[in-house]
């Protein structure tokens, strides 16, 4: 749309020179921070664009869907619009991003053909004039131009439209050049001959790491991310990203965490070249130990939390947090996070199982303050022998509106059989404002 | 005669445990402070070094409410950051908070899969320097127990096993052989009479199914109090049964 048009649709439209050098520098600083925080693999895709190869570390973030969810949430954070997609292959992943409305989408595995098949040519990574001469020809989608025999496009548009068809469905790889920033601390070791076994494998990742700490040494750095990037004979790129909790320099605890994962290596027809980069690194100063004679120091388990996080597993501590409302008061923190001062008030008893979910149970009661004299909960009747309470908590106004009037009244009981249990109903018993009435089974005790 | 008798005695312990191997030697034990419990246990307490099994009796076998903090008693009183395996993040802290266990030394690790539990927790365990590695699992088969007993064995932690499973019926698979070194069983029981309406301490029946080189025994105890001790109850009408079975045994 030319300039004039557009100031005549809206007034007091605002223009700004586009300066192409500038975005791609701004470009290229998006570029080094994906590569500190999700990718080993990263590189600029277009003008407008960069491509990822996330495999082998998207368990850092948790998993596919909630590393695209938080970058995008970070990009809305700056004010900014991302669209984020995963393919397959780089020429699937471009042309979806660029055809979706919405911020994410993960293309399942095998299913290139399908996603792409309706998107238009243009999204083909193609010389903007092959497009257009493609347009003229009567072809407007992918899908279209896929199921055209070849010979005759290649006669007359030369061999891209078939090599960019061909890297989109993945039937020709497409390695991508990873960017590099000069700061970062990297050790490399390429082989004559192409090594494939996992000893083999091991014993050069064990010395690659003592070139790595000792380099970290010297510049007064501990890794927190670090990459093994694997070169292998067929020309392809494989990436194994291990992270750690607090700065690391140990070369014990970084063998381990690589060793770990050797087994996801495919060497294929062999690796000729093994790369480690700690492609993030904090200042970890040396410091003087002081040895004690009386007290007994607690082991430092960091290294244990880097080898379950670097498994995928959730590690993290519970804390206190201020809330009376039983399920809002127990928050998970990081496992290395700070000790937390207060801690519970334990003037009452607390199930040791709650449950996410409150369960509805039926209750015989006197209202509006006794506990019930039955409950049927899973359709097992217990008879209410004793009982303790109510202990009344009332909805937090100043966090959520909604709850001004909510009241909760729970009740510790035991039945015949000794088995103990938090119920609570909802309301205050008297004024219908306060809840629904209903009985609700919400912890079991030992 | 008795000093020469006490002599070949301790000597041939001694050769005993030279064959056992030298984790179990060195390690100790952890004393529960109940004399009657303590004398039954092989050691003078839950040997360190060693897999301990505990379940749940009844729905305390879906549950497994008074099996975890029993365990979170013992956790309360080792020395040292406590690693909790599981699976469904159920367990609710002020509760274990209540029995001495500080939400600082617990360091929880939640899997998707029941098999990456006992992975979890034997690397925790070859980890060394914990003061308990506590694993929420379902299935314990023979392999995997006495993959977790020797690692236990080799770095002198205590690795406590809870039994949890899906259904009451799947419980009968408590009575599998393990290579655990005790096995226990603690059914929750109507609490301590009060002179008020009201719900007094709560009292356990606790089993000792299985424990290697001792005996089995069962014992009456009220709960956890806030330092997680257990003690033995008295005076509530239920004798220590060394005889019968317990009503929860097939």
């Amino acid at each position: 749309m030319p300039a004039a048009k557009a100031q005549a649709i809206f007034r007091g439209l605002m223009l700004v020179d586009a300066n192409p050098a500038a975005d791609a520098m701004a470009l290229d600083r998006l570029g080094f921070w994906a590569l500190g925080h999700y990718s080993p693999i990263v590189a600029v895709d277009g003008i407008d664009g960069l491509v990822l190869d996330t495999e082998g570390a998207d368990h850092l973030q948790g998993g596919e869907q909630p590393m695209i969810t938080g970058i995008v949430n970070m990009f809305r954070a700056r004010k900014l619009t991302a669209r984020v997609a995963i393919a397959e292959t780089w020429g699937a992943a471009h042309a979806c991003v660029r055809a979706i409305k919405r911020d994410t989408v993960i293309v399942p595995r095998g299913e290139i053909v399908r996603a792409v098949e309706k998107l238009p040519i243009s999204l083909l990574r193609l010389p903007e004039k092959v497009v257009a001469d493609l347009r003229v020809l009567g072809f407007q989608s992918i899908g279209e131009l896929s199921n055209t025999p070849r010979a005759p496009l290649a006669l007359r548009f030369g061999p891209e439209v078939g090599r960019r068809l061909d890297q989109m469905f993945g039937r020709m790889s497409e390695p991508i050049d990873p960017i590099r920033t000069a700061d970062l601390v990297e050790v490399s070791r390429s082989f004559q001959e192409p090594i494939g076994a996992a000893e083999t494998i091991n014993k050069y990742v064990g010395r690659l790491v003592v070139q790595l700490v000792s380099e970290l040494e010297k510049r007064g750095l501990g890794a927190r991310r670090t990459d093994l990037i694997v070169h292998k004979v067929d020309n392809t790129i494989q990436a194994i990203r291990a992270g750690t909790a607090k700065p690391a320099r140990d070369i014990a605890w970084l063998t381990k965490l690589f060793r770990d994962r050797t087994e996801k290596i495919e060497p294929g027809f062999g690796i000729e070249k093994l790369t480690l980069v700690s492609v993030s690194a904090e200042p970890l100063p040396q410091e003087q130990k002081v040895s004690s004679l009386i007290e007994e120091e607690n082991a430092d388990i960091t290294p244990l939390i880097d080898v379950f996080a670097n498994r995928g597993q959730r590690v993290y501590r519970v804390a206190p947090f201020a809330s009376d409302v039983p399920e809002r008061s127990v928050q998970r923190v990081s496992a290395v996070a700070d000790e937390a001062q207060e801690g519970w008030a334990s003037h009452w008893r607390r199930p040791v199982r709650l449950f996410s979910r409150p369960e509805q149970i039926q209750a015989i009661a006197m209202m509006p303050d006794y506990p019930p004299a039955t409950i049927t909960w899973r359709g097992k009747r217990h008879r209410v022998k004793r009982a303790d309470g109510p202990e009344r908590i009332f909805g937090e106004w100043w966090m959520r509106p909604n709850e001004l009037e909510a009241v909760r009244d729970y009740f510790v009981i035991e039945n015949d059989d000794g088995e103990r249990f938090w119920i609570f109903r909802s309301g205050d018993g008297l004024d219908p404002e306060t809840g629904s009435h209903k009985w609700f089974m919400h912890g079991i005790f030992a | 005669m008795s000093a020469v008798r006490a002599q070949v005695l301790a000597d041939l312990r001694e050769r005993i445990s030279s064959i056992e191997g030298e984790g179990a030697k060195k390690a100790g034990c952890l004393p529960f402070g109940v004399a009657e419990l303590d004398a039954i246990l092989p050691g003078g307490g839950l040997a360190n070094g060693a897999l301990h099994e505990f379940a749940g009796g009844g729905s305390g076998t879906v549950d497994g409410a008074a099996a975890a903090l029993f365990v979170a008693g013992i956790a309360a009183r080792s020395n040292g950051p406590v690693v909790w395996c599981l699976t469904r993040p159920d367990l609710f802290f002020p509760a274990l908070a209540q029995v001495g266990l500080d939400s600082s030394r617990v360091i929880f690790v939640e899997s998707d899969k029941e098999e990456d539990v006992a992975a979890n927790m034997e690397e925790a365990l070859s980890y060394g320097g914990l003061g308990a590695v506590v694993g929420e699992l379902v299935r314990l088969p023979m392999v995997v127990s006495r993959r977790l007993q020797l690692v236990a064995e080799r770095s002198g932690s205590i690795a406590l096993a809870v039994r949890r499973w899906r259904r009451q019926t799947e419980a009968n698979d408590f009575g599998q052989p393990t290579a655990s070194t005790t096995r226990w069983r603690v059914s929750v029981l109507p609490s301590q009479a009060l002179p008020v309406p009201g719900i007094g301490r709560p009292q356990w029946f606790l089993e000792l199914m299985r424990s290697r080189a001792g005996e089995c025994a069962e014992f009456y105890v009220g709960a956890c109090d806030d330092k997680g001790r257990i003690h033995l109850s008295s005076g509530s009408g239920h004798g220590q049964d060394q005889a019968g079975r317990s009503r929860y045994s097939r």
